[in-house]
């Protein structure tokens, strides 16, 4: 529609000149199958073959080797000028076994050998090596995975890290269900009977998302890790904002798309933001790093049609992807997507001095307010419908929720809520009391008993 | 939702409708998908689109009202709801109909032909601007010069302002469109996937152009694609529903067809989609096209000439392929190569038919 406006000509054409540049590219590509063409960077070697995994990115210009480093410096800019990791930190890099996932703890491997070797060599040792672990969330709860295949999972996994030595990384294995607080009876079930309440689709995938997420916080919070890596790439990125932006989340959308988000206790990082899905699952073809493939399971969610729109999109012009999280990154991020500056006078100054700053401006972003206890999103102040007539906590808890979470998460009927927050983990449920709103119902349930019906007593 | 409204109490072979209780659900509505009578569907239906009005003010008593007519289902169930609730509730508003003559046989001869019989139907005086009368060029000669690629673009660019040459012709205050929630909803998504961050911001107003001389809007704003078919098909309303000859496939892109499964699974996301929309947050560093106005004819434009009038002058000099396109010139085979490799399939769905926001 916006097509035949007076000045589209940029937009409507691109579509076009893309498609030719791409047609250059077959062109080219065609040639470097024939005839001895070279890596556009190195102009000595070969590039990699393209017809063994799809195009996309910067595979078939480059040689191996190019390819690689290239692919590296991509997540060392993001780590260093995002402040991601420095010297005294311990890493915890969330590892689903999937492509992403197992690059991100490669790279952060690579970069914590290096550093090793760096102290080994220096005199003064006042930079110390960060350290490194590794989590795993057996999420088997949610999803049908017989114990044996999990089994399977969980040994090639050990195997797995523990050939990422020197330096040893610890890997923790982390059942789901016990983000409920220890020694609360049959988590499992109480898990599996609030999914089962859970009836949309979508809703019971982003719960689980959400699950995982706490659960991630709750390993680095226990073992003392103060940054968890992520393995997200651009591919997941764009899906992301068109998801979001479905599920009208318009507002919060910029909090979950950047470099770094620290609103949770313990910071996340993503430090493969810049790189395509293609290149990743290239890069563990190439180095032959091993994966761990979860039995994938079929679902007709928002989430799968909006990945697989994404991917027909992709498909068709493989800038998109870029495209769409480039105009995502445009809106207002919020003031915790960036790593908090370190004013601790312990912590050496050369640690201090290596913490490089982001150039996220902060002037131009949001200080929110209160978040959605269930997905941590921040809130749209116009949102926030009017508390005062709500009084149990439950119905508090569910007026605190994103509009989002209200509709696909939370039960529809109100007589069921009460039974659904019971449900819940005690620390999703405990994050709505930090918020002002439950603050109003939690002091009104303290005078309670001193209050006459049918008084004038809302402030 | 969509459970518990089908567990609705059968009686006598039918479900009530579940608004007003007595008569048998005749629909599914599509944007709850509660089961109601017909009654009660004209009447949530008129209803929204007066709150619309209300709350967005989009109307002051007195004020001279274009509607956008082309004879299609939005402006003829437009035209239709408007005057019914000038009438009910009394907004004291003058309507009118407008319409482009894009000189189009075939198919925009057609359209007039029903947008003639609405004007008497629904008592609104019509008026209809021709490419001929404001460009010197029907379509049928444009297309005979340029052929059928890039013959959107023309049309699309004239009509934006033939629109507005319409409307003042017509002395009057504001100019309503038939876009509806759908459209919206993919301009949203477009706009993403383009990397418009300018039109992404502006994109969902249900007013814009108040800055200019006659602003637009749009009451459909929040109404969905398929309760206006389904209000049309029971008021057995009179609209034209045939695809214009020179783009006879302009409705197949993927974002539509994304935007049509989306509502399968969950109506309310067309909805959802608006409103990301409308809380999208845009840095006030985010450098936006400067609006000024055409050197030669006046009209708003970013650049020293608007799009209509480099248009115009590349028609009148013989050389159509101007200001089409970038300036990037491809040499003629890979012309060729691309001519081929682009299917019939794009990702937005009207290159033409429509009216810019």
């Amino acid at each position: 529609m916006a097509c035949n406006g007076s000045n589209c000509q940029a937009n409507c054409h691109r579509d076009e000149d893309e498609r030719a540049a791409r047609s250059d590219d077959v062109s080219s590509t065609a040639a470097v199958d024939g005839s001895g063409a070279v890596c556009v960077k190195c102009k000595a070697n070969e590039p990699i073959p393209t017809a063994a995994i799809s195009r996309g990115g910067e595979v078939g210009r480059f040689c191996a080797d190019c390819f690689r480093s290239n692919l590296f410096a991509k997540f060392r800019h993001a780590v260093t000028s995002n402040a991601m990791i420095s010297p005294a930190d311990n890493v915890l890099v969330a590892f689903s076994g999937g492509h992403a996932s197992r690059v991100a703890l490669q790279f952060v491997h690579d970069m914590q050998y290096k550093a090793q070797k760096n102290f080994d060599a220096s005199r003064d040792r006042s930079l110390p090596v960060f350290g490194v672990g590794v989590a795993f969330i057996d999420e088997s709860t949610g999803y049908p995975i017989t114990s044996s295949e999990m089994d399977r999972v969980l040994g090639d996994m050990k195997l797995m890290v523990s050939q990422l030595s020197p330096p040893t990384k610890e890997l923790h294995i982390f059942p789901v269900h016990s983000v409920y607080s220890e020694g609360s009876r049959d988590s499992r079930e109480r898990l599996k009977e609030l999914l089962d309440r859970v009836s949309d689709a979508t809703g019971k995938e982003d719960l689980l998302v959400h699950l995982r997420m706490l659960s991630l916080q709750k390993i680095a919070s226990d073992n003392g890790y103060n940054r968890i890596v992520l393995g997200s790439c651009i591919s997941r990125f764009a899906s992301h904002v068109l998801s979001a932006t479905v599920k009208g989340q318009g507002y919060s959308l910029p909090a979950d798309i950047q470099y770094v988000d620290a609103r949770w206790g313990v910071p996340l990082v993503f430090p493969l933001r810049d790189c395509l899905a293609q290149e990743l699952s290239m890069l563990c073809h190439l180095d032959g790093l091993k994966t761990v493939e979860l039995p994938n399971v079929p679902c007709s969610s928002i989430n799968s049609l909006v990945s697989s729109f994404v991917a027909l999109l992709q498909e068709e012009n493989p800038s998109r992807e870029c495209t769409i999280v480039r105009t995502a990154g445009k809106l207002t991020p919020f003031h915790f997507n960036r790593i908090p500056e370190i004013n601790d006078c312990n912590v050496p100054l050369a640690t201090r001095r290596r913490q490089k700053r982001s150039n996220l401006k902060l002037n131009g972003s949001i200080s929110s307010e209160s978040c959605c206890p269930i997905c941590f999103s921040p809130l749209n102040k116009a949102d926030l419908g009017s508390l005062e007539t709500r009084q149990s906590a439950s119905d508090v808890f569910g007026a605190a929720c994103c509009s989002s979470c209200q509709f696909q998460i939370l039960p529809q009927d109100s007589s069921d809520m009460e039974q659904f927050c019971s449900l819940l983990p005690e620390a999703l449920f405990s994050r709505a009391k930090q918020s002002n709103y439950y603050d109003f119902g939690s002091l009104r349930e303290q005078i309670q008993d001193y209050l006459l019906p049918d008084s004038e007593t809302d402030p | 939702m969509a459970e518990s409204h089908a567990k609705v109490q059968k009686v006598g072979g039918g479900r009530l409708c579940c608004i007003c209780n007595e008569r048998r659900a005749a629909l599914k509505r599509p944007k709850t998908l509660e089961q109601i009578c017909r009654e009660c569907f004209f009447a949530v239906f008129e209803e929204e689109i007066h709150q619309v009005i209300v709350e967005n003010q989009l109307f002051n008593p007195g004020e001279r009202i274009a509607i956008g007519a082309s004879g299609g289902k939005d402006s003829t169930v437009l035209a239709y709801v408007l005057s019914e609730l000038n009438r009910r509730h009394d907004y004291r508003l003058d309507l009118f109909l407008l319409s482009v003559d894009e000189g189009i046989t075939g198919y925009r001869d057609d359209s007039l032909e029903t947008v003639k019989r609405n004007e008497i139907q629904y008592g609104l005086p019509l008026k209809i601007v021709s490419y001929k009368d404001l460009y010197g060029w029907t379509m049928d000669e444009i297309v005979k010069i340029i052929g059928l690629k890039n013959n959107c673009t023309f049309c699309g660019v004239f009509r934006r302002q033939a629109l507005d040459r319409g409307a003042s012709l017509l002395k009057v205050d504001k100019l309503v469109t038939g876009h509806n929630a759908d459209d919206i909803a993919e301009t949203v998504l477009l706009n993403i996937l383009r990397g418009d961050i300018a039109r992404l911001s502006r994109c969902t107003a249900i007013t814009t152009g108040e800055d200019g001389p006659i602003p637009r809007c749009k009451p459909f704003k929040y109404t969905y694609e398929k309760e206006i078919v389904m209000y049309a098909y029971f008021k057995r309303l009179d609209y034209f529903s045939t695809e214009c000859i020179y783009s006879p496939n302009a409705y197949r892109g993927f974002a539509r067809e994304f935007i049509k499964d989306l509502e399968r699974i969950r109506p309310r996301a067309i909805l959802d989609i608006i409103k990301s929309g409308e809380n999208f947050r845009i840095a006030t560093s985010t450098k936006m096209p400067e609006q000024g106005t055409c050197e030669r004819c006046g009209y708003i434009s970013s650049q020293k000439w608007c799009k209509a009038c480099v248009l115009l002058e590349g028609l009148n000099r013989g050389l159509p392929k101007l200001g089409i396109g970038r300036t990037r010139v491809l040499d003629k085979d890979q012309k060729k190569d691309l001519k081929q490799s682009i299917g019939t399939k794009s990702i937005a769905s009207k290159q033409c038919g429509s009216l810019d926001f």
